[in-house]
């Protein structure tokens, strides 16, 4: 048969009468999409080789440039796609697995769209935020049941009770793991940096720690995931906490995988393997088969870093998360982490990230429930992942029994991220998920840092405004409170899973 | 002392996008209009930034205005002269006999010619007109910033 083409995704439109050849579009493009011909005295595109991250489009001194996604349609079909076809003759030509990257892309519905949140009127008073002291600040960690106190002799009241390893934030939004390797090190500054100045934490994800990031120790907490890449005792008590990787968001129930086009000299350091070779995460952690054997480990971690940091334990949301969970608070996790289907990835296979787990507002909401169930909700704090896009929905999160929400995407985006999902080739051209130094240095940390404390500081003030017109001054009121919530147009199990009302029911 | 405004540059942020040298070009002209001045006007200026390269390393450079500059010591005619309200390092046209020892000296190979005039054409002046330069307010990623350094 004859091969068919695969049509280009998108179409770089130059309008020729703006461009003034400047050639930045030529120069700066990684995938050598756009080039000049000086016959012409014109620059054109290869519309094949774009992937529509908008670098040059936002580079253009004089908006000449418009990428724009190609109209073409193989037919109308609402069954069989452009895209399910384009996949198939891609297979077809490759026999390959589907790489992408970034978050779910399915038209999934979005529960958090369709829960309203609540307001004060008549009957109780809202609040100010500018007038009157709003607390956002959260602590994760274990809780205890009750505090003993006692007095001393001269009558002062002295805490008895010993408080477990808190981690202190100032929002309650942190930067989920992203690796030294998936991302630049510029990127992962740009989070430290603003980490640091605005109070929450960034992750170092599963790649080891560079010697660059060592002083925001304060402002870190540091992965272990089954690669256990750079993982020793000074990496596990280089941070504020340790977060144990089960699985992820994007691509429940496999491993990692960083192509060796990413393994550089500096790469190859932290994670301790040889340059230019894949580095490969299993699967599973092959010491953890149980929930005995996880325990095994969180006490060799908390052993190792002397019982004076949390121990979290971070896991895809999958069907049977609820009693997953239970499990791991009772395993010793004093933070545990759900990553929901539309957790983002610098790598994975397509069909994983796309079918694969159950949406973040089902998986907290039965989180809590069944650890309030249990009596263990005070044991173990809860931190949301995967698809926070606004304050809006942290608040959700949060009144839906999260303690605090991590964000990832949401946080590359603020650095100029176009979510083009192409991580996975290395080739960034936003500086972001490259090690290529040509790159890399396009991301500059204190701009990245700047623009990621407005994103947070932006939230910070949105959160308290809401807070404050329900009437509530501390987001500790917040938290599993349900009844701020009401769905419209959910139907009644939903509902009964998320364990919130219709809307224009009363409490 | 009065403070010397200076380019600093940030090597290790500067993408070579050249967009710089683009609006070095534009304020010269004198119009922020970049479409207007590729189209209409005929014999565009030459800019006074340059962009190095070589591999992934890339800069701009503009004039450093030493402290101790050489092109001030060469110049017989005086034409070239310190600014004393900017601290910037100026050329004075009429002045300027075209020797083209002030090219010669520079370290930096930042002072070009203009052979045409037989002048010394390219001599950054920190857009002394403009107010702030030009190719640190186009600059995309803070590659190139103006500090004010006390002598």
């Amino acid at each position: 048969m004859a091969k068919g083409k695969i049509p280009p995704e998108f179409l770089v439109e130059r309008d020729d009468y703006k461009c003034v050849r400047c050639l930045a579009c030529v120069r700066l493009c990684s995938y050598g999409a756009n080039y000049y011909d000086e016959n012409a005295k014109r620059v054109y595109t290869e519309n094949r080789k774009c992937v529509g991250c908008h670098f040059c489009e936002a580079m253009c001194p004089t908006e000449a440039i418009t990428v724009m996604r190609n109209p073409f349609e193989i037919k109308p079909l609402a069954h069989w796609t452009s895209e399910h076809l384009i996949d198939i003759m891609k297979q077809a030509e490759t026999g390959g697995v589907l790489l992408t990257s970034m978050g779910n892309d399915r038209p999934y519905f979005s529960y958090f769209d369709r829960i309203v949140l609540n307001a004060s009127q008549v009957t109780n008073p809202s609040i100010d935020p500018l007038r009157e002291p709003m607390e956002v600040r959260t602590y994760l960690g274990r809780k205890q049941m009750k505090l003993d106190l006692e007095e001393d002799e001269e009558g002062r009241v002295l805490l008895k009770t010993e408080i477990a390893p808190q981690l202190k934030l100032e929002v309650p939004v942190m930067f989920s793991a992203m690796s030294y390797g998936s991302i630049s090190l510029n990127a992962m500054l740009s989070l430290a940096e603003a980490a640091k100045t605005v109070g929450t934490y960034f992750n170092t994800g599963e790649g080891g720690l560079p010697k660059e990031l060592k002083r925001y120790g304060s402002n870190m907490i540091v992965q272990v995931a089954s690669g256990r890449f750079g993982v020793n005792v000074d990496y596990l008590n280089a941070g504020s906490a340790v977060e144990i990787k089960i699985g992820q968001g994007a691509k429940p129930g496999i491993g990692g995988h960083l192509p060796g086009e990413k393994v550089t000299e500096a790469i190859s350091e932290t994670r301790m393997i040889p340059v230019g070779t894949d580095a490969l995460s299993p699967a599973p952690h092959h010491d953890i088969y149980s929930i005995e054997d996880l325990r095994q480990l969180i006490y060799a971690i908390k052993e190792a870093t002397r019982y004076e940091k949390p121990v979290g334990v971070k896991i895809a949301a999958v069907h049977n998360v609820a009693p997953i969970a239970a499990g791991m608070v009772r395993a010793g996790a004093d933070y545990i982490v759900i990553d929901g289907i539309r957790g983002g990835t610098g790598a994975a296979p397509k069909v994983t990230r796309d079918h694969v787990g159950i949406p973040i507002e089902f998986a907290v909401a039965v989180v809590d429930q069944r650890l309030r169930e249990e009596g263990i909700r005070h044991m173990a704090s809860v931190v949301v992942a995967g698809g926070i896009r606004n304050s809006a929905d942290v608040i959700k999160a949060i009144a839906l029994g999260a303690d605090a929400v991590y964000i990832g995407t949401a946080a590359l985006v603020a650095l100029g991220c176009h979510l083009c999902q192409r991580c996975y080739l290395g080739k960034c051209n936003w500086g972001i998920a490259t090690q290529d130094p040509k790159l890399t240095k396009r991301l500059n940390p204190e701009i990245g840092a700047r623009r990621l404390v407005n994103l947070l500081r932006a939230w910070e003030h949105e959160i308290k405004e809401i807070l404050g017109g329900m009437g509530i001054n501390a987001i500790e009121s917040l938290r599993g409170n349900r009844d701020m919530l009401r769905g419209v147009g959910l139907h009644e199990y939903e509902l009964k899973l998320l364990g919130i009302k219709p809307a224009g029911e009363a409490w | 002392m009065i403070g010397v405004r200076k380019i600093l540059i940030r090597e290790e942020y500067c993408m070579g996008c050249k967009l710089c040298e683009i609006n070095c070009v534009a304020a010269q002209v004198g119009t922020e209009n970049l479409i207007k001045i590729f189209r209409y006007v005929p014999e565009l200026p030459e800019p006074k930034v340059i962009v190095e390269e070589h591999d992934y390393i890339t800069f701009a450079l503009q004039c450093r205005n030493c402290y101790d500059a050489s092109c001030l010591k060469a110049c017989m005619t005086g034409a070239m002269h310190r600014d004393p309200r900017t601290g910037a390092i100026t050329v004075n046209e009429e002045k300027c006999v075209g020797c083209w020892m002030c090219v010669m000296v520079c370290p930096f190979g930042v002072v070009k010619r203009n052979v045409k005039k037989k002048k010394v054409a390219s001599k950054c002046d920190l857009c002394a007109e403009r107010g702030s330069p030009a190719c640190v307010e186009g600059c995309p990623n803070e590659a190139l910033v103006l500090i004010e350094v006390r002598e």
